[in-house]
C-alpha cells in the first residue's frame, strides 16, 4: 500500500508498478472526459488536437465561468467547481481510448468492468478512485482551465486542466488484473443470503 | 396572503443555489452517526473525505458535487393564499434559469432526443414541478432537490403480483442496493415506494429517498419495514463509494400508497450522499430559509 507522486505523463513501466490499494496524487496535467465527448471521438469520429499519451483522464463535466480569456484563464473559462461523474457508464469506450490515445490513467467514481480492467492489464492502465460527490475539495486541486477542445459539447467538452496535488486517489483497478471492486461485489453477493433470512426471506 | 410571483423567482434561484452549496444538519448528522459506527478503515477514510468536502464547500462557498442534477421544486400552498398557478410555474422557471445563469451553474439538463442543452437548467417538464394544498398551514412552502443523476439512474419498478406478498418487496429492495453497487455514491438513502399505481409507485419512491433523515413512514407497519430494511441493508458490505465497509446507507425510507387488489408495485429511487435540500417559506412578512 504505497503512495506514488506522479507528473503526468506517465511511462507503462510507473503503471504497471502500482498495485490496488496503493494511493497516487497526481502533478501538472490532466484531461477531463465523458459521456457526449467519448461518444463524438469514438462513435462519431471526431479528433482533437490533444495529445494524451501517457496522460490521466478524469470524468468530468465542470461548471465553469466564461471570462474574457487572460493569462490566468488561457481558456477563457475560470472554473467554478469540478468533480467526478459515474464512470460504470463510459464502460465500453476504455480499450479505445487507451489504444487510440494512448491514456494511461482513468480517475473516476463508482469503478468500471471487466472490458476495462482487461484493457488495463494488456496495455498498462489502471483505475484511480476519487471519493464521488467531494468536488469542493477536488476543485481545490485545480490550479487553471488551461486548454478545451470539442467545446460544442459544453459542458461536455475536452477539458486541459493544470492541476496541483490531485488526491490522494485510490489505485481501485491495476494493471495486474485486480480490481478492488470485483472483491467488494463477491463478498456483497456472498452476504445477500444472510441479509435476506434477517428479513425472514428466502432468496 | 396574495402570493407575489417575484418573491417565488427569487426563492426558487435562492434555493437553486444554497441546496448545491450546503446541506441540511439531519444529513451531517448523518455522516456523524456513521463515522462512528464505521469499521472498515477505507470506508472511514472515504467518509472523511466527505465530511471534509460538506466544510470546503462552506468554507469557499463552493458547489458542493459537480452535478447540479434535475432541478425539482415541491411546493405546498396552505389555506387563504391566492395565486396565480401558471404564473407561479412561470416563476420557479425563471428563478431556476437565473441561478444557472447568473451564479453561474452548470445545465444538466438537456433534450432526450436531441441531447440539446438549453444551458438554463429547463427543458420540456423540467425543472420537476409538484404543487400541493395543505390546510393546516397559511405559508407558501418551497422545497428545492437538486436530483443527482448518479443515484438517478440507479431507479427501478417492480410490478410483483400478490402472491409473491411482502417477501417480493424485501427481495427487490436488496437486490437494488447490490445492483447499484458504488455507482449511486452510497452512503445512500435508499427510497422505497410501495402500492399506487406504476407511476405513484416511482413517485413516492422519490420522495421516500429525499426525505429528512430521523422521520418515520406515517404507517407504522411501513415505519417498521423501514428498519428491518436498514438492517439488512447494511449487511451487505457495499460500502461507502462501493469500496467495502458498514455505510451503505444512511437509512432506509418507504412511502405506500393504497394499491389495487390484482397489484403488489415496488419501486426504489436512491439519494447519494451529497443528500441536497432546501426549504423557503414564504410568509405575509417575508422570505425565511431553511431545509
Amino acid at each position: 500500500m504505497a503512495h506514488h507522486e506522479f507528473n503526468m505523463p506517465v511511462t507503462e513501466a510507473q503503471v504497471r508498478s502500482l498495485r490496488v490499494n496503493d494511493t497516487v496524487t497526481l502533478n501538472t496535467t490532466l484531461y477531463g472526459i465523458r459521456d457526449a465527448s467519448y461518444i463524438a471521438l469514438f462513435d462519431k469520429g471526431r479528433t482533437t488536437r490533444f495529445d494524451l499519451r501517457g496522460h490521466a483522464v478524469i470524468h468530468t463535466a465542470p461548471n465553469v465561468k466564461k471570462v474574457t480569456p487572460s493569462a490566468e484563464f488561457p481558456a477563457g473559462y475560470a472554473p467554478v467547481c469540478i468533480g467526478t461523474t459515474t464512470s460504470d457508464r463510459m464502460e465500453r469506450f476504455t480499450k479505445q481510448l487507451m489504444t487510440q490515445m494512448g491514456v494511461r490513467f482513468i480517475i473516476g467514481k463508482g469503478g468500471m468492468r471487466e472490458g476495462s480492467l482487461a484493457a488495463f492489464r494488456e496495455l498498462g492502465g489502471a483505475y484511480l478512485a476519487i471519493v464521488g460527490g467531494t468536488a469542493a475539495l477536488e476543485t481545490t486541486w485545480i490550479e487553471q482551465i488551461e486548454d478545451v477542445d470539442l467545446d460544442d459539447l459544453n459542458p461536455e467538452s475536452l477539458w486541459k486542466f493544470r492541476i496541483r496535488g490531485f488526491g490522494p486517489l485510490l489505485v481501485a483497478m491495476d494493471s495486474h488484473g485486480q480490481s478492488l471492486y470485483d472483491v467488494v461485489q463477491a463478498n456483497v453477493a456472498s452476504k445477500r443470503e444472510a441479509a435476506l433470512a434477517r428479513l425472514g426471506v428466502t432468496p | 396572503m396574495k402570493l407575489n410571483t417575484a418573491t417565488v423567482e427569487e426563492a426558487a434561484k435562492a434555493l437553486y443555489i444554497q441546496a448545491l452549496k450546503a446541506l441540511p444538519p439531519d444529513i451531517k448528522a448523518g455522516f456523524q452517526r456513521l463515522q462512528t459506527s464505521e469499521t472498515d478503515s477505507t470506508a472511514r477514510s472515504m467518509l472523511a473525505t466527505m465530511v471534509t468536502n460538506i466544510r470546503v464547500a462552506e468554507d469557499t462557498q463552493n458547489l458542493l458535487c459537480q452535478d447540479t442534477g434535475i432541478p425539482i421544486y415541491n411546493v405546498t400552498i396552505g389555506s387563504g393564499v391566492e395565486f396565480d398557478g401558471a404564473a407561479l410555474k412561470a416563476a420557479l422557471v425563471r428563478g431556476c434559469t437565473r441561478a444557472t445563469q447568473e451564479h453561474p451553474l452548470r445545465s444538466s439538463v438537456v433534450h432526450p432526443l436531441t441531447r440539446k442543452n438549453q444551458h438554463t437548467s429547463c427543458g420540456e417538464g423540467v425543472p420537476v414541478i409538484h404543487v400541493d394544498f395543505n390546510d393546516a398551514i397559511e405559508t407558501v412552502e418551497i422545497e428545492m432537490i437538486p436530483k443527482g443523476s448518479g443515484s438517478e439512474n440507479n431507479s427501478f419498478l417492480r410490478m410483483a403480483i400478490p402472491a409473491e406478498g411482502i417477501a417480493a418487496i424485501k427481495r427487490f429492495v436488496i437486490d437494488c442496493v447490490i445492483a447499484a453497487g458504488g455507482k449511486t455514491c452510497p452512503p445512500t438513502i435508499v427510497g422505497v415506494g410501495i402500492g399506487g399505481t406504476s407511476d405513484l409507485c416511482v413517485h413516492l419512491a422519490k420522495k421516500a429517498a429525499t426525505r429528512p433523515l430521523g422521520s418515520r413512514c406515517s404507517d407504522p407497519d411501513g415505519a417498521s419495514l423501514e428498519l428491518d430494511l436498514a438492517g439488512a441493508v447494511n449487511m451487505l458490505g457495499v460500502g461507502p463509494q462501493g469500496l467495502g465497509g458498514d455505510s451503505t446507507a444512511f437509512a432506509v425510507h418507504i412511502e405506500l400508497a393504497a394499491t389495487h387488489i390484482t397489484m403488489n408495485p415496488v419501486a426504489v429511487n436512491m439519494q447519494c450522499h451529497s443528500a441536497r435540500r432546501a426549504r423557503a417559506t414564504i410568509t405575509p412578512a417575508g422570505v425565511e430559509y431553511g431545509y
